[in-house]
């Protein structure tokens, strides 16, 4: 157990080091960098017009499909690991019942990819 | 050193829930909640579940509040008007919180461990608690494996049903047809002479 | 715990891995600063040009030159940003980008123990996890700067990244299973016969076509496909802001490269098991095979012009989700009856 979390400490370090780093890189540059702003400077990019709204609005619904899609399958990866393990334990019957969770998955993308949600208009 | 560590993880943990609920900006919110999962994720870790921590953080931090992030930018609706329903939903909230409360409560009370799951999942038999999970995920569980087999199908098919919109006139490419196109059919080879053209 | 147990633990424990963590966090950022410098050559080159010459012999002291120019230029906050979360979205990058090292072993010290600052069980998977968490700098810099570009190409690239992170999440999967560990250093172990990258050898490609769509590298970077929408995410960054992004991205390209490696390319081992490749120290040859797949990195770069968007979205998910789960399904019944 106290190995296991050993074996963790150094990425909790590295995180500290990683984000002093960063912090650091962001100071030097706003101590060291001018700072002379004006109204058209601090305006958002729009190739030469004032912006017509707000940036932040609607979007494609794809976006949100392919989002679910996606955690959908990262689920499935994550059921595959913890299998992919000890599948030389498990050995034939473990085999045979992740194929049915996958042949059932397999059936829902069959369904997806005849609906069309995998196309991008 | 662990008990510290708990204290810092579970307390952060805590704050940024809260942070969570009462922040004004929902796009906040959604970025508090990811703070809350890795903290969360850190104290399972604590509890030596190692395995868990990382779905933990591959699953609800990089890709359920993906898909939060998506949803909440993509609402286009005034938040300060969501705000004055605040008082008219209350009941309704409270209902809910504590059932769910109620639910917990009688789960704790009625948990019942199975001896050989703290023998399997400890790392002093050498077996890494990822391993141990897959010894008895897919065998001894594997009807409860299937359900969330079933459960994913259900969740594809549902979010097509209910995102899926067809949009007319559309053009898409066609690879198989781009691909399967051959010289006699799109190219013409004519001699031309000169000064006449091609009619 | 009272204050001499405190200070022991600081001194033995921590101290060392303070070391190890700067011991690969400097010679990082600057392979970074280098692989700028070798990828505007390497692309010069390819293009009959010269490419940067003027700052010390062979341009070598450019990346000294751009980084102290990005540090002395003005820092941009545009008037409609939300300035927290737009200062934080680099900061997110580069840490991502410089944590996920903590896992990676790099070679072999003088007692045939393997150089790695972390040596996890789930070594794999937590790179898995790091590269998930991408995509948030991304987003949050798109959502941030309240710019339309930078919208546009934060959708983009998330919903780019997402896609090929399932594939790869597969792929992962097939050596996992050939290997039977999550562990790197024994994946690497694994390869002492046949590198992953013979028997797996679709995968191979698989994850290096993935591997370049996951880091919004040419011919999938139309995140910020400049022709079109200027830089997408970070158009409203500047100066060392801007630089974050830029150093977070090549360091997550170098460790593509290094994850291919490890996975596919048999890491530190030598080719072939002769004594004379033997001589070569370990680390020499994980840095030598890093670099090697780098510069394909680059070389594509050159050479292939951007996909379109609906072409990047069916790639993903027609052709290669298809696959690598194919793949993984006839490992497994390999695992099971072929051995």
């Amino acid at each position: 157990m106290e190995q296991l979390l050993q074996s963790y400490l150094p990425i909790l370090v590295f995180l500290g080091v990683a984000t002093v780093l960063a912090g650091v890189f962001i100071a030097l540059s706003l101590l060291a960098g001018a700072s002379r702003p004006d109204a058209e400077k601090l305006s958002p990019y729009e190739c030469g017009f004032e912006a017509f709204s707000d940036a932040r609005k609607k979007f494609d619904v794809r976006f949100y499909l392919v989002a679910i899609l996606f955690i959908i399958f990262d689920l499935e990866v994550a059921f595959l690991f913890p299998w992919a393990i000890s599948l030389g334990t498990i050995g034939e019957y473990g085999f045979w019942s992740m194929m049915g969770f996958l042949g059932v998955l397999t059936i829902g993308f069959i369904y997806e990819w005849n609906k069309g949600a995998l196309e991008w208009e | 050193m662990v008990e510290f560590l708990f204290y810092i993880f579970a307390g952060l943990m805590v704050l940024s829930a809260i942070v969570v609920v009462t922040a004004r900006n929902p796009v906040h919110s959604v970025l508090w909640l990811i703070v809350a999962f890795l903290n969360a994720s850190g104290v399972f870790m604590l509890a030596g579940a190692e395995f868990l921590a990382l779905i933990l953080a591959i699953v609800y931090v990089g890709a359920v509040a993906v898909l939060f992030l998506f949803v909440v930018m993509m609402l286009d609706v005034d938040f300060e008007q969501l705000r004055g329903n605040f008082k008219k939903n209350l009941p309704a909230g409270v209902a809910l919180g504590i059932l769910l409360m109620v639910e917990l409560v009688m789960l704790s009370l009625s948990w019942r461990v199975v001896p050989a799951v703290t023998t399997a999942s400890s790392s002093d038999t050498g077996v890494t608690n990822t391993e141990a999970l897959g010894r008895v995920l897919y065998t001894d569980y594997i009807v409860a494996f299937q359900g969330a087999g079933l459960v994913l199908l259900v969740a594809m098919i549902g979010a097509i049903v209910l995102t899926l919109r067809k949009r007319d006139g559309v053009r898409k490419q066609n690879i198989g047809v781009q691909v399967g196109r051959k010289i006699s059919e799109t190219l013409e080879i004519r001699s031309v002479k000169s000064g006449e053209g091609i009619s | 715990m009272d204050i001499a147990n405190l200070l022991s633990f600081g001194l033995n424990t921590l101290l060392p891995i303070l070391a190890g963590v700067l011991l690969i966090s400097i010679p990082l950022m600057i392979s970074v600063a280098y692989l700028t410098l070798a990828e505007r050559k390497v692309i010069a080159a390819m293009q009959l040009r010269k490419g940067p010459n003027i700052v010390g012999p062979f341009g070598l002291f450019q990346p000294f030159a751009d980084a102290i120019k990005m540090i002395t230029k003005e820092t941009i906050v545009p008037s409609g940003a939300n300035r927290l979360l737009f200062m934080l979205a680099p900061m997110m990058t580069f840490i991502l980008a410089m944590v996920a090292w903590a896992v990676i072993p790099v070679g072999l010290d003088f007692n045939g123990n393997p150089l790695v600052l972390a040596d996890i069980n789930l070594g794999i998977l937590y790179l898995f996890a790091v590269s998930s968490l991408g995509v948030y700098g991304i987003i949050v810099a798109g959502w941030a700067s309240n710019s339309t570009y930078a919208f546009l190409g934060a959708l983009r690239s998330a919903a780019q990244m997402v896609s090929y992170e399932v594939s790869i999440g597969f792929i992962i999967v097939t050596v996992v299973l050939l290997n039977g560990s999550m562990n790197l250093t024994d994946i690497v172990n694994a390869q002492k016969d046949y590198w992953n990258a013979l028997l797996l050898f679709p995968m191979f490609i698989l994850f290096f076509i993935s591997a370049l769509a996951e880091t919004n590298r040419s011919p999938f970077d139309l995140p910020e496909g400049e022709s079109e929408i200027v830089a997408g995410y970070f158009v409203e960054y500047s100066s060392m802001s801007f630089g974050l992004f830029f150093l977070g991205e090549y360091a997550n390209m170098i460790l593509m490269s290094a994850m291919t490696v490890l996975l596919f390319l048999g890491g530190w081992l030598p080719p072939l098991d002769i004594a004379a490749f033997h001589a070569i120290p370990a680390l020499i040859w994980f840095l030598f095979k890093v670099a090697m797949v780098l510069f394909c990195f680059l070389w594509v770069r050159a050479t292939m012009p951007r996909y379109r968007y609906d072409q990047l979205m069916r790639l993903g998910w027609k052709v290669f989700l298809p696959l690598s789960l194919a793949m993984v399904v006839l490992t497994a019944a390999y695992v099971v009856y072929g051995r």
